[in-house]
């Protein structure tokens, strides 16, 4: 099955885009696919290059390069979300791209499912 | 459908919209993940609602989430637990998801 | 990039045919009050996008979701974006199912006389009953 999931909070402030991850990275194991994460509102702080949490804790934004680049899944930041909130290619984390609303409407329509992690 | 509330009822409505809402949709499921969980803790004071909607609707609650908040050994019986896994697996079986923000 | 960006389509090259040709019954969840987050505002924008895809749009206002509709919005003061009459504005781009909950107006002390645009209010029950009838549903 095709799992779209978006993703509406940013990094460490809310569980939201943690428990988007433990969700992706369980249904990878299952066997299913995660073909794009669409990041709105707050998540588009998820696709900053500049990040840099404590050393003991884990790194939501390199955790989720690294499960994108193993698996294949695109990673879609708003543009108006992004712009808004000062998220540019110049501080986009690779693995990121920045695009329209309409990749969130596509992912809907071409998954079997979408998930929505919040606050 | 399943409904994902992740919000303590304590914080806020959503629980309360949700079962107000699904409360009698025959065949859907709630699942209670983050903050929502402590909704599935013996004795708390949504637990009678809780129970109230469990004859129609199965309530699940995110294992990791309960563990993580210390509320493991207390969580109303009838409340059946999942993990991530199982977590995929419900979204799969029903045809659409709403997650209550 | 490598697509095709459009104002409308917000970066979708139509070319691909999985893309069209599907219609799915989207339903855009409203529950939040306007102004005090950004919610209301950017949940309006994915729907105005959702108007280019042909797809069965539909909108729902439960609980503070209710306030993003109300009449009366003056947000000079505030300094902040009037976005209400955006909702006015839906029909144009056949987005004409927007549904409240009757339950969410009455503890809010509303009628539907004090809504901004045309909407079909339905009991809790029925909310449920629409909402099972969606293929993706889209909360904020």
């Amino acid at each position: 099955m095709k799992f779209a999931i978006m993703i509406n909070e940013g990094v460490y402030q809310h569980q939201a885009t943690d428990s988007a991850y433990q969700f992706a990275k369980a249904a990878i194991e299952k066997g299913h696919e995660v073909p794009r994460i669409f990041f709105y509102h707050d998540g588009v702080y998820n696709a900053s290059s500049l990040t840099e949490p404590p050393q003991d804790d884990r790194n939501i934004v390199s955790r989720w390069q690294k499960l994108a680049k193993e698996h294949n899944i695109d990673m879609v930041v708003c543009i108006a979300a992004a712009l808004r909130r000062g998220i540019k290619e110049s501080n986009l984390a690779e693995g990121f791209r920045i695009s329209g609303l309409g990749q969130l409407v596509e992912a809907g329509i071409q998954a079997d499912r979408l998930v929505v992690f919040g606050d | 459908m399943l409904h994902i509330v992740n919000k303590s009822p304590f914080e806020n409505q959503t629980l309360d919209s949700c079962l107000r809402v699904v409360g009698n949709a025959e065949g859907d499921a709630i699942l209670l993940t983050e903050d929502a969980v402590f909704a599935a803790s013996k004795g708390n004071s949504n637990e009678s609602k809780i129970k109230a909607v469990m004859g129609k609707v199965k309530v699940y609650a995110l294992w990791p989430d309960v563990e993580a908040r210390g509320m493991q050994d207390r969580v109303i019986e009838g409340i059946k637990m999942v993990d991530y896994g199982g977590f995929v697996d419900l979204v799969a079986e029903h045809s659409t998801c709403q997650s209550w923000l | 990039m490598g697509e095709e960006m459009t104002e409308a389509t917000g970066g979708i090259d139509f070319e691909d045919e999985e893309a069209s040709g599907v219609v799915k019954k989207f339903m855009f969840v409203n529950r939040k009050a306007p102004y005090g987050t950004i919610y209301a505002l950017e949940a309006l924008e994915v729907v105005l996008i959702s108007a280019a895809f042909d797809q069965d749009v539909s909108l729902a206002f439960l609980d503070d979701g209710v306030y993003q509709i109300v009449k009366g919005q003056h947000t000079k003061a505030i300094d902040v974006k009037n976005f209400s009459p955006t909702y006015r504005a839906l029909e144009g781009y056949d987005i004409e199912k927007l549904y409240v909950e009757k339950e969410s107006l009455d503890q809010r002390g509303l009628t539907e006389a004090d809504l901004l645009v045309d909407v079909q209010v339905m009991s809790s029950a029925d909310m449920a009953k629409m909402m099972a009838e969606q293929d993706i549903v889209i909360s904020f």
